[in-house]
């Protein structure tokens, strides 16, 4: 007691000391929970850009930002909700990166951070659903979402000139929302699904999940599971019972282990992972690397990027108010404009200083679109003699 | 023609696969009734005891394929099956030493041993993901299929294929002489007699002079015989993955008690009940139907139920048999 009491009396002598102008970000990732191993990274990440914001000393003024960290937990809406609740109300944050998984995404949005008008940019969340949800301009996501990937694995289908697949999806809020979403996509661009069924992860027969699949045919088989889960069974079900001989893989299956299980069996199998690629890609793997973490983990990159835009829009808007400069957030993504790599936040506050329109690129190849997402770039891969090879980037 | 094609389609994806997993679930069944006939308890651990031999068959395999030694067309895990056996029966004595003749001795009821078993199955649970990991392992070696896909339908020119691997063979013909040997041994072996007697009655078998450790031991041997078996051979067809092996107790235990708990007959019948239903009453009658009545052409699957409810379809068959015939098909002991 004595010390969180001492804690406390630092942070508020602290807090009175300092700049007017020091700028509090909010960091609401799961640093327990389902996805804990993943939040490090991610923090590190969004903190990376934070620094690099406060070291070039052209922020505001010369303003420092401060990140604070608050435990989403990815899994429980109601601790996200109260975790983001103290950062806006006790904390004072001027904006969040976060949350980190769809659920707690939405419930902390509508609950604290609309109705006290707070930007949120989830660098994780990849939910169909937050597309079309009302935000008042207040969310973006510098992750795509599934319906996205939906669309592009469409158009990869389309070219390979199939009109009819099977379906098959693990049955979670992962599979069924890329399955449902595929669909959709699939069926508006003319094309047919013969048959959208789960299979349930580590059971101990798939048998019947085949034969279904088998008896509703198509050209080919979508498999939106896992790699080291159903998804590799039903696979391996599907080639051995000559059901299926080509197979379209979404990112759950794209991984070393699905050129380990079938290699040139599934010869001519296609599909696609969310990645970006480039110059913005290497300096953050530099940069990180230096700041002592991996930049290749998952959504690190997208995680420097959501703390990036934040300060770079406060910048654009020459205030923190999150009312205002919520609408410098898309133009600073946008082309036009001069190209913003990561590492390069410093000329970019130069170039906001001087007046000259910026196009931020960073780590993830930035790009924000509809309600504000990422439009996310997929890399197409090809299974040929029995080693993925990446065909393009789209 | 088009029958044909419908009887190969049936063949291929009920038929078979249905067959080979019900050998391996008849397998498994036959070493949870032989423990409850003899030893009176329902043992869970019996699907991760299916899990250590499993475990244990691997890594020999694997020092096997190091060495170069291999079995032809036939699976390396085949030459290795015996080393799996031994160390499970080892293992299972052990237990059976330190744990279950402490609870016989002191004449706890069934139910408490059935908790032990429980616990036992954690600890062997651990012991199995220590040995080999969590991971998923294919250990699948030799001739892969009998005949392709493809090479049947080059032969004869039917649209559907007619594929048959190797590890199904291999697991149906395996279970089938297994199951010889076993009723051969319960039935004309002194052993197996002394076993039978002490099943249908533990006092007048003690009365006769037959030795009590004795009958325990060689059940203990015989199950992890079976419990090995079982494991390598799914672990063939499918792949090895511990988390599997606990999942699959559940179908075992339907299995063994739809058959009647005790009753080796049963424990077969009752594997291949479990999965007929589940892959018969979850398929998608389109394709066939589309063979036998082309003029018929409907716009569903004409699937009895969705695939998601294919375990429920086992465990509605379960509680019928058990309302109106608590022993089950065959005349097990009640539960």
């Amino acid at each position: 007691m004595k010390k969180l009491l001492l804690a406390t009396a630092t942070v508020a002598l602290s807090a009175g000391g300092a700049f007017a102008e020091d700028v509090k970000i909010g960091i609401s990732l799961g640093f327990t929970g389902p996805l804990e191993s993943m939040s490090p990274a991610m923090a590190a990440g969004a903190e990376l850009a934070m620094k690099e914001v406060s070291d070039s000393g052209k922020f505001m003024g010369g303003a420092t930002v401060t990140p604070v960290r608050g435990d989403s937990t990815c899994a429980d809406a109601a601790a996200a909700t109260a975790t983001v609740e103290r950062l806006v109300t006790t904390e004072g944050v001027k904006g969040i990166v976060g949350g980190m998984c769809s659920g707690e995404t939405t419930a902390s949005l509508q609950n604290v951070a609309m109705p006290n008008g707070m930007v949120m940019i989830s660098p994780s969340a990849t939910s169909p659903a937050l597309s079309s949800l009302e935000d008042n301009g207040l969310f973006f996501r510098t992750a795509p979402s599934d319906a996205r990937q939906s669309e592009v694995m469409t158009e990869i289908i389309m070219e390979h000139g199939i009109k009819e697949v099977a379906v098959t999806y693990t049955n979670n809020d992962y599979g069924k929302g890329l399955a449902d979403s595929f669909q959709a996509a699939f069926e508006a661009a003319g094309g047919k699904v013969t048959i959208n069924a789960a299979h349930d992860d580590g059971k101990s027969d798939y048998a019947a999940e085949v034969g279904a699949l088998a008896s509703a045919g198509g050209e080919a088989l979508v498999v939106a599971g896992y790699v080291d889960q159903g998804g590799s069974a039903i696979t391996r079900g599907a080639i051995d019972s000559g059901a299926f001989s080509t197979f379209v893989f979404p990112d759950g299956m794209v991984g070393d282990k699905l050129q380990e299980n079938f290699g040139a069996e599934v010869n001519g199998s296609f599909g696609q992972i969310p990645s970006a690629e480039g110059e913005g890609k290497d300096k953050f793997m530099a940069l990180a690397e230096a700041a002592g973490f991996n930049g290749s983990d998952v959504y690190a990159g997208e995680a420097y990027d959501a703390a990036a835009l934040i300060l770079l829009s406060m910048a654009a808007a020459g205030t923190t108010d999150p009312g205002v400069y919520k609408d410098k957030v898309m133009d600073i993504a946008n082309a036009p404009g001069e190209p913003i790599l990561a590492g390069e936040l410093g000329k970019a506050l130069e170039l906001i200083a001087a007046g000259t329109d910026i196009d931020y690129i960073g780590a993830s190849s930035v790009e924000l679109i509809g309600a504000g997402e990422s439009a996310g770039t997929f890399r197409e891969i090809e299974i040929k003699d029995g080693v993925i090879e990446t065909v393009k980037y789209r | 023609m088009d029958i044909l094609n419908a009887l190969v389609a049936i063949t291929n994806y009920i038929l078979i696969p249905a067959t080979a997993y019900g050998s391996q679930l008849a397998l498994g069944a036959l070493g949870v009734t032989l423990i409850y006939g003899i030893l009176r308890f329902s043992n869970f651990a019996h699907g991760d005891t299916m899990a250590f031999g499993t475990a244990i068959t691997i890594m020999v395999t694997w020092g096997l394929q190091a060495m170069g030694v291999s079995f032809g067309p036939l699976p390396t895990a085949l030459l290795a099956l015996p080393v799996g056996i031994a160390a499970t029966a080892v293992l299972v004595l052990a237990t059976d030493k330190l744990v279950y003749s402490y609870y016989r001795r002191v004449r706890a009821a069934p139910v408490v041993i059935v908790m032990v078993s429980v616990g036992v199955m954690f600890m062997m649970n651990a012991l199995t993901r220590f040995l080999i990991g969590v991971d998923d392992i294919n250990f699948a070696d030799g001739a892969r299929f009998v005949i392709t896909a493809r090479e049947f339908r080059d032969m004869t020119g039917l649209a559907e294929p007619l594929p048959i691997r190797s590890s199904q063979i291999i697991t149906i013909v395996m279970a089938a002489l297994i199951v010889a040997a076993l009723f051969w041994f319960l039935n004309r072996t002194r052993t197996g007699k002394s076993m039978r007697a002490f099943s249908d009655n533990e006092d007048l078998a003690l009365l006769s002079g037959i030795n009590p450790s004795r009958v325990v031991a060689v059940t203990w041997i015989i199950a992890a015989a079976l419990a090995t078996t079982a494991g390598v051979l799914y672990g063939l067809d499918k792949s090895f993955k511990a988390f599997n092996y606990f999942h699959l107790l559940l179908p075992i235990f339907a299995s063994a008690i739809l058959g009647g708990l005790g009753n080796p007959l049963g424990a077969i019948a009752g594997g291949f009940v479990i999965a007929f239903s589940e892959i018969g009453v979850t398929y998608a009658w389109k394709k066939v139907a589309g063979y036998l009545l082309p003029a018929f052409e409907p716009d569903g699957l004409l699937q009895l139920l969705s695939t998601e409810y294919k375990f429920a379809v086992s465990f509605v068959i379960l509680i019928a048999v058990l309302l109106f015939k608590p022993t089950g098909l065959f005349k097990g002991k009640s539960v």
